[in-house]
């Protein structure tokens, strides 16, 4: 590599190992992306970019052809917006509950317990399963005959149908979720607290400053960066929601637990007329979305370092 | 040097004569890819089949690659498209993948025998407007029809509606079953647009306008819409089948049947095997000809076909293939141990036996064959219709919002019509 280095310098080397990278990330990300593209600008029901007939913005026309975008029924593609309603909602469930919970946890799993090590690995367990296995698992407990309806029937009490109704549906899809994936952020929250000067405790300690001072003043400012990082992370991957939310439920019933993600799935590959287009041009609206999301994260990242 | 080119004139000369020996016999083994599904065993059926045809041809390997019934439906069309599909697959959508289809008239030993046996089915495989093409056989002809519960009928101790009952009928007395015996589903039909459309034509639908274009929503479809909406509503159906799950996602109730949780479950003949295993001796069980309504008592027709694609890059040897899956006794032998109703006429007028069948599985493919006999030319013509699969996607996944109450039954007839045209309109842009 020396021979490399004298020919062409030491600053230019580091585009050379930046090479591979960037060749891999643009073959199966950025190359993607604008296929992606090309595909929401165009119709039909053709494979290849080539063969398919350029429609400009008619995709994005079709999909924001709302008379109120607060009602999915008075808009064209009501699946999407239902989809779109239906992520919002997830999103803003999960994200306060996975939050709360977390911290509750990593609060919990920072004192000086007992058995420490095994529950910090109980709760990052569920991380290690694939959401597939997870949601069949939950599915498992809450189907009609499943463990929970067991239980509930041995205790006296009547068969009640998680999956049929609306509400329900919901709850399960953010709670199986937030179990799935708690142990994820709780374990970032904990290293955060665990960077936490221990001399700051001592000092409170000896001012006799009260337990809730010391939560509110100490401890949950100085966690604040890790926070938002769970904060942004959780809105983005709920924001992406599909397979566990899928399995589990189908989406249903009705429309009450179609997600974003699964509309594009099921708009591009499953329906009888593979709409790539339509599909895509979904996937354009999501991905700007996320976009916003990981600008948050970066202006966030940016304070902290303030 | 000298002493090296001796040495490679006699590697290349023994390489040469290597090729002399082995090289044609191997290069000319063709190797055909043929993707198949199972509801049953009749994947072991076709890979026994299989390896008794290459025992005969040497020269023809064919490899089986069995995969989900998802796939054929979702990743299939992606791989005809792009060009990358295999030689032959078992499909159920003919009219959508038409396009590819491979029309082996001139390559078959004899095209008469095809046309003879398998005519009116070879139109759901026509690209629309062909009228001659030849591109697979059935692998079974399905009919819809509803299996019912016996053993629940009389412990309930209720008489089960005879022959020519009504749908009205049947959901009366499943309901009174149901609430005896404590069963949670009295009535089930798949989540298919298909399934809907046994119902919905004997509510006396037309389907299709003047114009011949579809026209879905008409009076007997409103009137199979509203029973549909009406029975989840008074409770003859559950709805953790049709309100449970989304869009145009199937649901069965096989499972929920043979758990005995189903009086009467109309689903079809595709299913006789199953049954015969799972259900065993654990209730007795039967098959029941399709109820009627205003339109008549019609099933719907249905079924899988062997199609070759016009991706193959060798189409002698598929049909060469074809030729011998679909001789008469190969295919009734392919029925019978799969114990499939035949899509083959000659076949079907003989009758097939089934001496692998259980006494039930028998009598229920007795009453199939029998309701295969009656199907209304309307119920044939949707089958065939190269969109229909745009029409009962849009039907279920319209009416499973109604039925779960987050839309009206107007609303969702409106939508259907909507979707349906849509989804056409996009298919036709060029």
């Amino acid at each position: 590599m020396r021979w490399l280095q004298r020919l062409i310098g030491a600053r230019r080397m580091a585009y050379v190992f930046l090479l591979p990278n960037f060749v891999f990330f643009g073959l199966f990300v950025f190359l993607p992306i604008g296929i992606n593209v090309v595909f929401s600008v165009t119709g039909g029901t053709a494979l290849f970019p080539s063969e398919r007939p350029y429609v400009g913005s008619d995709q994005f026309a079709y999909l924001f052809d709302c008379g109120s975008f607060l009602d999915p029924s008075t808009c064209r593609e009501d699946h999407f917006w239902r989809g779109v309603a239906n992520t919002a909602k997830f999103v803003a469930f999960q994200v306060t509950a996975m939050v709360l919970f977390s911290l509750v946890t990593a609060l919990v799993l920072n004192m000086k317990i007992r058995g420490r090590g095994f529950f910090r690995a109980v709760y990052f367990f569920p991380v290690l399963l694939s959401p597939v296995v997870v949601a069949l698992i939950w599915k498992w407990i809450l189907q009609r005959d499943g463990l929970l309806n067991a239980a509930i029937t041995t205790l006296g009490g009547q068969k009640i149908l998680f999956f049929v109704d609306p509400g329900w549906a919901m709850f399960w899809a953010v709670f199986v979720s937030v179990w799935a994936h708690m142990g994820f952020y709780t374990l970032i929250l904990l290293a955060g607290l665990q960077a936490i000067p221990a001399d700051l405790y001592e000092a409170a300690e000896m001012d006799a400053t009260p337990r809730w001072r010391v939560l509110t003043r100490i401890t949950l400012p100085l966690l604040w960066p890790n926070m938002i990082v769970v904060i942004v992370l959780a809105l983005i991957k709920g924001a992406q929601t599909f397979d566990e939310v899928f399995v589990l439920t189908g989406g249903g019933p009705g429309t009450a637990t179609l997600m974003v993600v699964q509309y594009i799935y099921e708009t591009g590959f499953a329906s009888q007329v593979q709409n790539f287009g339509l599909a895509a041009a979904a996937s354009v609206v999501l991905g700007a979305v996320l976009f916003v999301l990981t600008l948050l994260q970066f202006a966030a990242a940016r304070r902290k370092e303030i | 040097m000298r002493a090296v080119k001796p040495v490679i004139a006699s590697l290349v000369l023994s390489l040469l004569s290597a090729t002399a020996l082995n090289g044609p016999a191997s290069a000319e083994t063709t190797t055909l890819r043929m993707a198949w599904y199972s509801d049953g065993n009749e994947g072991e059926v076709m890979a026994d089949l299989l390896k008794r045809f290459h025992e005969q041809n040497k020269d023809i390997d064919v490899v089986l690659d069995q995969v989900p019934f998802k796939a054929i439906n979702e990743n299939l069309p992606v791989q005809l498209a792009s060009g990358q599909g295999p030689d032959m697959a078992r499909v159920v959508d003919m009219g959508g993948l038409s396009r590819y289809a491979l029309d082996m008239r001139p390559l078959l030993k004899d095209p008469g025998y095809w046309e003879t046996n398998f005519g009116p089915f070879l139109e759901w495989m026509r690209p629309a407007g062909d009228t001659q093409a030849i591109p697979g056989f059935m692998t079974q002809l399905t009919v819809t029809g509803p299996f019912v519960n016996k053993t629940l009928f009389e412990q309930a101790g209720v008489a089960m509606p005879s022959e020519k009952s009504t749908w009205e009928d049947w959901a009366k007395a499943v309901k009174e079953v149901a609430g005896k015996v404590q069963a949670p589903f009295p009535l089930a039909l798949d989540r298919s647009g298909h399934r809907f459309y046994a119902l919905a034509v004997s509510q006396g639908t037309k389907i299709f306008g003047a114009n011949g274009e579809p026209d879905v929503v008409d009076e007997g479809f409103k009137r199979a819409a509203q029973l549909i909406y009406d029975w989840h509503r008074s409770g003859v159906m559950s709805k953790e089948l049709w309100g449970s799950v989304s869009g145009t996602a199937y649901r069965g109730a096989n499972d929920e049947f043979k758990n005995a949780q189903v009086v009467m479950y109309l689903s079809g003949s595709w299913q006789t095997a199953q049954f015969a295993k799972t259900v065993d001796n654990a209730f007795d069980w039967v098959a029941v000809p399709n109820p009627c309504g205003p339109g008549g008592c019609s099933s719907m027709p249905g079924g899988a076909a062997l199609v070759a694609f016009k991706t193959t890059k060798h189409p002698k040897e598929v049909a060469r293939l074809m030729d011998y899956l679909a001789s008469e006794p190969v295919l009734a032998e392919f029925y019978s141990r799969a114990l499939f109703v035949p899509g083959h006429l000659g076949l079907a007028k003989k009758g097939i036996d089934y001496p692998t069948a259980s006494p039930e599985a028998a009598a229920a493919l007795k009453v199939f064959t029998a309701s295969a006999a009656s199907i209304s030319p309307l119920a044939f013509q949707t089958q065939g219709y190269t969109n229909s699969r745009i029409i009962f996607n849009a039907v279920i996944s319209r009416l499973g919002q109604a039925v779960s109450g987050e839309t009206t039954l107007e609303d969702a007839e409106k939508r259907i019509t909507a979707d349906v045209a849509q989804q056409i309109a996009e298919r036709n842009k060029k």
